[in-house]
Order: C-alpha cells, then sequence, then structure tokens
C-alpha cells in the first residue's frame, strides 16, 4: 500500500500489512520534559465547552436523561447528522441528531430498553415494539438455553450483572485503523480474508466467521455513509491531524450508534494522534494551542456519549458511565517511553474543560516513565481525583507494547484481542451457601451441592476449607458454562459487527469472569482460623449469624497470615474455571472488581463470620474492608499488592483515598510522594490504583447539597464518577471508606 | 533486643523528606503541655517488639522510600531506647533505608551517640526559643537542647529544627526570629519546619484523664502560619 496521506512517515511493516503498532514505534517522538510546554483553552473551546456544561445540567434537572428518541432503533445511519454548534466544532459526530439525546438498542434485550424508557417517562415506539416482536433478542436467545441451576443462581445473586440483557461491551475496536488506512484498504483486506477462509473445510467455526466477515465488511461501508453525513469521506487515509482524529473518532462514534456496551472504550489513541500532530507541526500547519484544541475538541464529543439503561443497572454500575477509557502512555518492548506530548494534552483537557468522569483516563504506569510525566500525573490526581494507574511494567509482560484498557481494569492488544466480559460472581455469599449446605438464607432458595447444614459448635477451618472448595468448584462450573450460553447468544443476535471489523480476522478471545467479596471471604475465612466462630442458628437451624471472639488477622495490613488466604482464594478460583472449557476456546481470565455492585452484593448477602452485618456493604474491588487498616496506608497497599496478576489477569482494582494534608506540606512535596507511592506500589507487582486526594468532609457536604457540586468527580472502582449521580445508597457506601488520613 | 513501640504508622509524610515509615516509641521523661500524643508518655505501656521484627515490617516497605524516603522513629522519646533503635538503625543502615529521628534531645551520651552515628537525619524539636517558657512548658532546662544541638554540629548530621507554633505562647514575630538566628549558628541545620497547633490530640487526654494544659488555647491559624513562614523565609534566605 501506498498513500499520499502517508508523506513524511518512515516506512516499516504497517505499509504491507495492517499493524498500527508498527507505525507507532517507526514514527512517534517520545516526550522526557515537563507540562510547561502546554496551551489552556481557546474562546472557542470554552464556549463550546460551556453549552456542553449547560446542557448537562438540563440533563440532571430532567432526571438524568435529557431526552430520548423512542422511535429511531439506534445504528450507523439511522440519524442525520448531529452538532452541538456545528460553525465552532473541530471534531463532529453524536450519537444521535441532538447532543445528550439517547437512542435506543433494543439488540440485547426489548424488555430493559422497554423499561428504560418507561422509567425516565417515555414511551418505546409501538413500531419498535411491533418489529422486536419478529426478532430474536441476545436476551431471549439466552433464556432460551439457560437451565434452571443457572437462573436460580442468578435469582439469588450467587452470579450478578451477567451480560445476558444488555450489551457485553468490553471490546475496542481498533478505531486508528480508519485514520491510517482509510476505510477501502480495510474492507479490502476483510474480502481478502474471506476469501482465504471460503478456500478451508466450510466447518461450523468457519462458516459462523464468514457470516461475521460480512456483516463487518457491510459495516465498514456503513461507516463511509455515516461519516458522510458529516461532510467527510474517509475512504483514505487521513491526511493530517485533524482528520486523523476525525476518522479515529468516527470509528467510536458508529461503536457507540451500533452497541449499547456496558464498556465502550476508546483504545490507545494519544500517542497515535501525537504523530500526526508532530507532522503538522513540521510542516507548520499546526500550532500548540490549534493542537489542544482539537484534543479538546475530540474529549468534548467524547463526553457527549450516553446510552440508555434502566434504574437497575445503575443501581449495580453508578453514574450513569460509559467507561470511555483511553489508556495514556507507558513503554515500548523497545525500552523507549511511549509518553508524548500529546499524553499531556490528553491530561491536561482536565484543566481545559475541568474535571470530569469521562473519557476514563488512565494512565499505564512503569517505573521507567519520565519523571516530568509522572510529576504532571500526580498533580492531576491531586488536582481532580479523575484518573487511574495501571502497572505498564506488568502487563507489557502479556499484552506486549500496544495493549489498551476496556472498562476498568480490563487489558487487551488493540485489534488483536477480544474479550467476553462476565461480571462476577459473589465469594462471600458462596461461604455461606456452603456452610449452610447448599441454602441460600437470604433469597429462602436451595441450590448447588445439597449437604447438610455444619453442624459443629466451633466452625473449623480445615473442614469449612475443605466445603467450601467442593461449592467452589461447582459454581466454576456453572458459571463458565452460563458465560458460554451468553456468549453464543451475544454472537448470534447482538454481533458487534463494526468494532470487530476494526480487529484482525483471527482474534484472540479473552473469557472474563470476576469475583466480589474477596476481602470479606478472606477475613471470614481468617476469622474462623485465627479466633473461635460460633454460628448461629435460627428455628430451622440454618446459620444465619456469627459470633466471632478473639482477634484474627486482617486483610489491608500487610499480615501475610490473611494476605496468603486471600492469594489462595484467586489461585484456586481460577484454576477451577479453567477445568471448563469455554466458548470459542477463549482463554479464562479473572478479575477482582466490583464497579458500585459492590453495595448490591452487600445487600443480598447475610451476615459473615468477619463481623460484616447482614446487609452491609462490601470493600469495592481488590479493597481490604472499610477501616480495618490499622497500619496505615502502604500496609494496606502491600495487601493488594500480593494478589497475583498472573491468577486475575483481568485486573486487580483498588481504590486509594488519601486526605490530601497525609501527603506532605507543600504541594510539590504532595506531588513527589504520590509519586514514590504510586512507583513503589506498582514495584511490588501491583496491578491498579486509583487515586483520590481529597477530605471526607468534601463529601458529606456534596452529599448534603448534591447541587452545589455538580462536577465534583471522584473514583471508585476502576472508574470515575460525578458524585452527585451515585444513588444515596452508593453515595454513603464511598463515604464510609477508608480515608486514609494520618500524619 | 526488644523495644517499645507505641505503634507503627506505614505511611508518613510529614516527618522528615519523602515517603516515610513511622515508628511511635512508648515512653517518655517529659510532659510537654503541648504534647499531642500523650499516649506515648508511659513506660510501662505498650507493645514489645525485637529489632529484627520491626526492621522487617519497615522493609516491606521500601519500594515505597524512593531516593530521599526511609524510616522515621518519633515518639515517646526515642533516645530513652537508643540501644535498640541503634540495632534497628544498623538494619536499616545495611539494607540501604535511610533513617530519621524526631527528638527532643533531652538526653545525652554515649549510647546516644552510637545511635546519632547511624541516623542521617535528625528532627529536633526545638520547642521554644524562651528560657523560660521551656522550662516552664517542658519541665527542662533549654541548655539541653543547646547541647544536643552542638553536638549534632560536631557531628555534621543533617538537621530539621521544628516548633509547634502555640497562638499566644511562641507565635510572635520575635520568636521565630530568635528560632532562626539560632539556626543560622549552626550549619547542620537544614531547614526550620514551623508547625501549627493543634488540638487532635484531646480525645487522647480526656481517654487518659490525663489534664490538656493547652485545652483552652486556640488553633493555629492558616494565616498566621502563612505569615510567620514569610518571616521566616526572608531571615533564612
Amino acid at each position: 500500500m501506498n498513500f499520499e496521506a502517508w508523506k513524511g512517515f518512515c516506512e516499516g511493516d504497517w505499509q504491507e500489512h495492517i499493524n498500527v503498532r508498527d507505525f507507532i514505534n517507526k514514527n512517534y517522538t517520545a516526550y522526557e520534559g515537563d507540562a510547561s510546554f502546554l496551551a489552556g483553552a481557546t474562546e472557542r473551546t470554552k464556549a463550546l465547552n460551556a453549552r456542553l456544561k449547560d446542557l448537562q445540567r438540563q440533563e440532571r434537572e430532567a432526571g438524568g436523561v435529557l431526552s430520548i428518541d423512542v422511535s429511531t432503533v439506534s445504528s450507523l445511519c439511522n440519524y442525520p447528522a448531529g452538532y452541538i454548534d456545528k460553525e465552532n466544532e473541530l471534531i463532529v459526530g453524536l450519537q444521535t441528531d441532538e447532543p445528550l439525546k439517547r437512542g435506543v438498542n433494543p439488540f440485547g434485550g426489548i424488555r430493559m430498553a422497554r423499561s428504560a424508557c418507561e422509567a425516565y417517562g417515555y414511551k418505546l415506539s409501538d413500531e419498535i415494539e411491533r418489529y422486536f416482536t419478529y426478532r430474536t433478542t441476545h436476551n431471549d436467545g439466552v433464556f432460551r438455553v439457560y437451565s434452571d441451576e443457572m437462573k436460580a443462581a442468578r435469582h439469588c445473586a450467587l452470579l450478578t450483572g451477567l451480560p445476558d440483557a444488555y450489551g457485553r461491551g468490553r471490546i475496542i475496536g481498533d478505531y486508528r485503523r480508519i485514520a491510517l488506512y482509510g476505510a477501502d484498504a480495510l474492507i479490502e483486506q476483510k474480502k481478502l480474508d474471506k476469501k482465504r477462509l471460503g478456500e478451508e473445510n466450510m466447518d461450523m467455526a468457519t462458516i459462523k466467521l464468514c457470516e461475521e466477515l460480512y456483516s463487518q465488511i457491510d459495516f465498514l461501508g456503513k461507516l463511509k455513509k455515516m461519516a458522510g453525513f458529516y461532510g467527510c469521506d474517509i475512504s483514505l487515509p487521513a491526511k493530517n491531524a485533524r482528520e486523523a482524529i476525525q476518522w479515529t473518532y468516527f470509528g467510536y462514534l458508529a461503536a457507540n450508534k451500533e452497541q449499547n456496551g456496558a464498556a465502550m472504550s476508546f483504545g490507545r489513541c494519544s500517542t497515535f494522534f501525537d504523530i500526526y500532530i508532530e507532522r503538522d507541526m513540521r510542516e507548520g500547519i499546526l500550532t500548540e494551542t490549534e493542537a489542544q484544541e482539537l484534543i479538546d475538541d475530540l474529549v468534548i464529543k467524547l463526553r457527549t456519549a450516553r446510552h440508555l439503561r434502566t434504574p437497575e443497572y445503575n443501581e449495580l454500575f453508578g453514574g450513569d458511565p460509559m467507561w470511555i477509557t483511553e489508556s495514556i502512555g507507558g513503554m515500548s518492548d523497545s525500552n523507549r517511553t511511549l509518553v508524548t506530548k500529546t499524553s499531556f494534552r490528553m491530561l491536561n483537557t482536565l484543566y481545559t474543560l475541568g474535571e470530569a468522569p469521562e473519557p476514563n483516563l488512565t494512565v499505564l504506569w512503569s517505573s521507567r516513565l519520565p519523571e516530568g510525566f509522572k510529576r504532571f500525573c500526580a498533580k492531576v490526581s491531586i488536582d481532580t481525583d479523575s484518573i487511574q494507574y495501571e502497572n505498564d511494567d506488568l502487563m507489557r509482560l502479556y499484552y506486549g507494547d500496544d495493549y489498551a484498557i476496556a472498562c476498568c481494569v480490563s487489558a487487551m492488544k488493540v485489534g488483536k484481542q477480544m474479550q467476553f466480559f462476565g461480571a462476577r460472581t459473589n465469594l462471600a455469599k458462596l461461604l455461606l451457601l456452603a456452610l449452610n449446605g447448599g441454602y441460600d438464607n437470604v433469597f429462602g432458595t436451595r441450590l448447588g451441592p445439597q449437604d447438610d447444614v455444619m453442624s459443629d459448635e466451633i466452625l473449623d477451618y480445615t473442614l469449612v476449607k475443605a466445603r467450601f472448595d467442593r461449592y467452589l468448584a461447582w459454581l466454576c462450573k456453572l458459571y463458565v458454562n452460563t458465560m458460554n450460553c451468553i456468549h453464543f447468544m451475544h454472537d448470534k443476535y447482538a454481533y458487534e459487527k463494526i468494532q470487530m471489523a476494526l480487529h484482525d480476522t483471527e482474534v484472540e478471545r479473552l473469557m472474563a469472569f470476576g469475583v466480589a467479596g474477596l476481602s470479606v471471604l478472606a477475613d471470614s475465612l481468617s476469622a474462623i482460623k485465627y479466633a473461635k466462630v460460633k454460628p448461629i442458628r435460627n428455628e430451622q437451624g440454618y446459620i444465619v449469624d456469627f459470633e466471632t471472639v478473639g482477634e484474627f488477622p486482617k486483610y489491608g495490613n500487610d499480615d501475610d497470615r490473611v494476605d496468603e488466604i486471600a492469594q489462595g482464594i484467586l489461585a484456586d478460583v481460577i484454576s477451577e474455571l479453567r477445568k471448563t472449557p469455554t466458548y470459542r476456546n477463549a482463554e479464562h481470565t479473572l478479575s477482582v472488581l466490583t464497579i458500585t455492585s459492590n453495595v448490591v452484593y452487600g445487600k443480598k448477602t447475610g451476615a459473615t463470620p468477619d463481623g460484616r452485618r447482614a446487609g452491609e456493604p462490601f470493600a469495592p474491588g481488590a479493597n481490604p474492608m472499610h477501616n480495618r487498616e490499622e497500619n496505615g496506608a502502604l500496609a494496606s497497599l502491600n495487601s493488594v499488592a500480593k494478589l497475583s496478576y498472573a491468577n486475575a489477569r483481568d485486573g486487580i482494582s483498588n481504590t486509594f483515598s488519601i486526605v490530601p494534608d497525609a501527603l506532605g506540606r507543600s504541594e510539590s512535596e504532595k506531588t513527589e510522594n504520590l509519586v514514590s507511592i504510586i512507583d513503589g506500589y506498582f514495584l511490588n507487582n501491583a496491578h491498579h490504583l486509583n487515586v483520590n486526594v481529597m477530605n471526607r468532609e468534601l463529601l458529606m457536604k456534596a452529599y448534603e447539597h448534591p447541587e452545589e457540586y455538580p462536577n465534583l468527580t471522584i473514583r471508585v472502582s476502576g472508574y470515575a464518577v460525578n458524585f452527585c449521580k451515585l444513588s444515596r445508597e452508593q453515595q454513603r457506601e464511598v463515604i464510609m471508606r477508608t480515608f486514609h488520613d494520618k500524619m | 533486643m526488644t523495644g517499645k513501640i507505641h505503634s507503627f504508622q506505614s505511611l508518613g509524610t510529614v516527618d522528615g523528606p519523602g515517603v516515610r515509615a513511622v515508628v511511635f516509641m512508648q515512653g517518655c521523661p517529659l510532659r510537654c503541655a503541648c504534647c499531642h500524643n500523650p499516649d506515648t508518655w508511659d513506660f510501662s505501656a505498650g507493645e514489645e517488639i525485637g529489632a529484627q521484627e520491626l526492621f522487617s515490617k519497615i522493609s516491606r516497605l521500601r519500594s515505597y522510600f524512593g531516593k530521599s524516603g526511609g524510616v522515621t522513629v518519633s515518639g515517646g522519646e526515642p533516645l530513652m531506647q537508643s540501644e535498640f533503635l541503634t540495632e534497628l538503625f544498623s538494619l536499616c543502615a545495611s539494607a540501604g533505608i535511610g533513617t530519621a529521628l524526631d527528638t527532643s534531645g533531652c538526653i545525652y551520651n554515649e549510647s546516644v551517640e552510637r545511635l546519632l552515628d547511624l541516623t542521617d537525619i535528625v528532627l529536633l524539636d526545638y520547642k521554644y526559643t524562651d528560657t523560660a517558657d521551656y522550662e516552664k512548658y517542658v519541665g527542662m532546662k533549654r541548655e539541653r537542647v543547646d547541647l544536643f544541638l552542638e553536638r549534632l554540629q560536631l557531628l555534621q548530621k543533617r538537621v530539621w529544627l521544628r516548633q509547634v507554633i502555640i497562638p499566644t505562647v511562641n507565635d510572635g514575630e520575635t520568636s521565630v526570629r530568635r528560632l532562626c538566628e539560632i539556626a543560622k549558628k549552626y550549619s547542620c541545620v537544614e531547614k526550620i519546619e514551623l508547625l501549627p497547633f493543634r488540638k487532635l490530640c484531646l480525645e487522647k487526654y480526656d481517654a487518659a484523664g490525663i489534664e490538656f494544659g493547652f485545652r483552652n488555647l486556640p488553633e493555629a491559624s492558616a494565616e498566621l502560619m502563612a505569615r510567620l513562614e514569610r518571616i521566616k523565609n526572608d531571615i533564612m534566605e
């Protein structure tokens, strides 16, 4: 291939094959300096941003949803072009014809779409209702094949948040390919792949892939048409920075129009964009101010992205998140930093446009990142609480140097790997189910292996552990099989055509399982092992509570006695999961991540031996339970760092909240110390850290007067939210969390 | 050997440079009116811990220390357990972990000198520059801390002078000027830290049934601290 648009770029394999990574590595300009070169927002940017903020205010006042187009099924070409302010936009494209107006996407499940409309006072149009009576949705398909046991596990919330009624998400199209190659070259490649496949034996897998390729090609054509609505011809590669950003954004926009995916991440684009920005600057056609404007305008567009979801969904995933995750920084395989000036520009949007939860800016941290960049990140964290950190030195070993994060903590090679998202199972509940011999004491349901209620006066660790392991084996098999059903049907009825068109045809698949309640389970087992735990039974003889006498080591204090229990649990879970084969031979992975669902999981789980009362929230993700840390922040970080990423390759989420004064005296000390803390945590092979630098009092004020803090952003589990968009219950839970304040 | 600690804090950022583990020793011979850790006074309380065990707790945190951090031993009065701390600091030194002592400088003897040999930074709490105030609120002669400072100068230790600013007691410009003049006499003093008087410790006093001498004084305001900081910076530059 050769294109006029490629003039000035270094040659490489990327010209022979679709290989964005090679293009980046051969062409990017690493930046080792500090943030002093950055420009502020222009008047144009400020005016456009003010317009968006005003729309967001109206959306809040309307109860969370500004408006819904109830008579159009969302797809690439079903809406005319939409603008915030047509004359003043540098990057264009909205999901529907008006900003913040939500489309409906019933392919995941018509019930979800219907009840979401109703929750906000709308009614899905008769035409769509009629059409979907003749159409099978993903949700229909799954429930046709679910076994009774799967339904029971789902009903009593042993498996929760499964993507069986909504889009699975967590797939990142390599949107950069559109900018680098143009749509025509991508279509050509897919046609070649299809031709090649046609020469093979047409078995089920090949036929399935051929049909998918047909859809991919079809949708790349639709993508061109959609861009055409906005006056852009994306057949050929982008010729300059503005086009590169615009072409890439069109890909992301098309994905959002097509899929109401749980997490719709953006990828790893900053350094890719930087190559075009640098070229334009060399040619003298772009200034620093203009470069920042382009990034600002892109981020404004990303901040308009919305999906229509039900209040029940928001209970699990609070704050109307989209997980428009953009991964920034990291190192290359040849040990050069991948930080460029545009890595800074992307973070700078939190100043030029103000703090906000989206896009979900994720710094890929390496101990070898340039000091100037580390310090800038820490400063942004202290100022905005809007970014998260993930260990590049760890992930690079598994995913190379062109991976990105989907959702919160899920790494995948961009355009080469995709994920079957699997929400999570409740481990604390499983322990109670095991103790009660297959009886769930919250829902009054019997499920799993049927056995006697454990009858010991004082629980014996060895016996409890043996029984727990038996139930875990049962659960893991059930979990894998449930996921197989879900993803078979998702591929069949709600296949991500445009996103998969922006992947290699032979894609690697990861199947991402998850656990909730790790710290509750670890502390409970520790209590049984090191203290005396006496079960309290109800009239029917079921265990409903515990009396725990004596001290026991608690996770979060850098105490190996309990931290090893937590490590062992993850090792056991992943090895049990691996025993059951997956749909499409996906690789089993595991995460310790709850989003905000730790509140709901807690609500649906009885009292536990660690002293947690029935209904009380779990700690989020892999966090130690609230206020059980007795040795301060670093000891707590050390406990989490011991969890092995090899066992939980879909991510181990830790949310760290510290009051500003506990970071040091001066601003520069605070910044330096935060850098040291992040460096130290990741040197210990930890995976992820959300950083909040704030006082609890601020959150309490925002809780009392949400209208005064519309933009207050806080990191929760793997993402950021507007505090005021969380439910009251979720807000209380966030306030309850440990704020490290020792000085 | 074993020592007696009050508590262990894994993250400290305000007691010496960088990110530090902070060990609070149990037991103090002084009864300073402004003390915010009255629960560390009693020599018979606290937790017994071996030097090796304490060292391993500290060394688990070494990845966070970076170039400038390390361990700070505070109290209580660390000098009262100088032999134990000498053992601890020698373990730290061989592991390349920086060490700091947060002390009143109330005793000086051969054992203390051995400890100082292994100490990288001394945070010397120079409580009052007024001799009468010093005796009144600390119960010790001011000459002792001056003597200690002389020794630190001879040993060429890195020293940070620290003083808690207590409204109506030592919050005047002249007091800060005197502290700066003292600092200027000693080349070992790297900097002066003025710390605001706080009353977060009230609960501890109440819980222990101890009278808090400064109960009725106001906390030091941010404005006061900023003003004294400017005065200090003008003199020290």
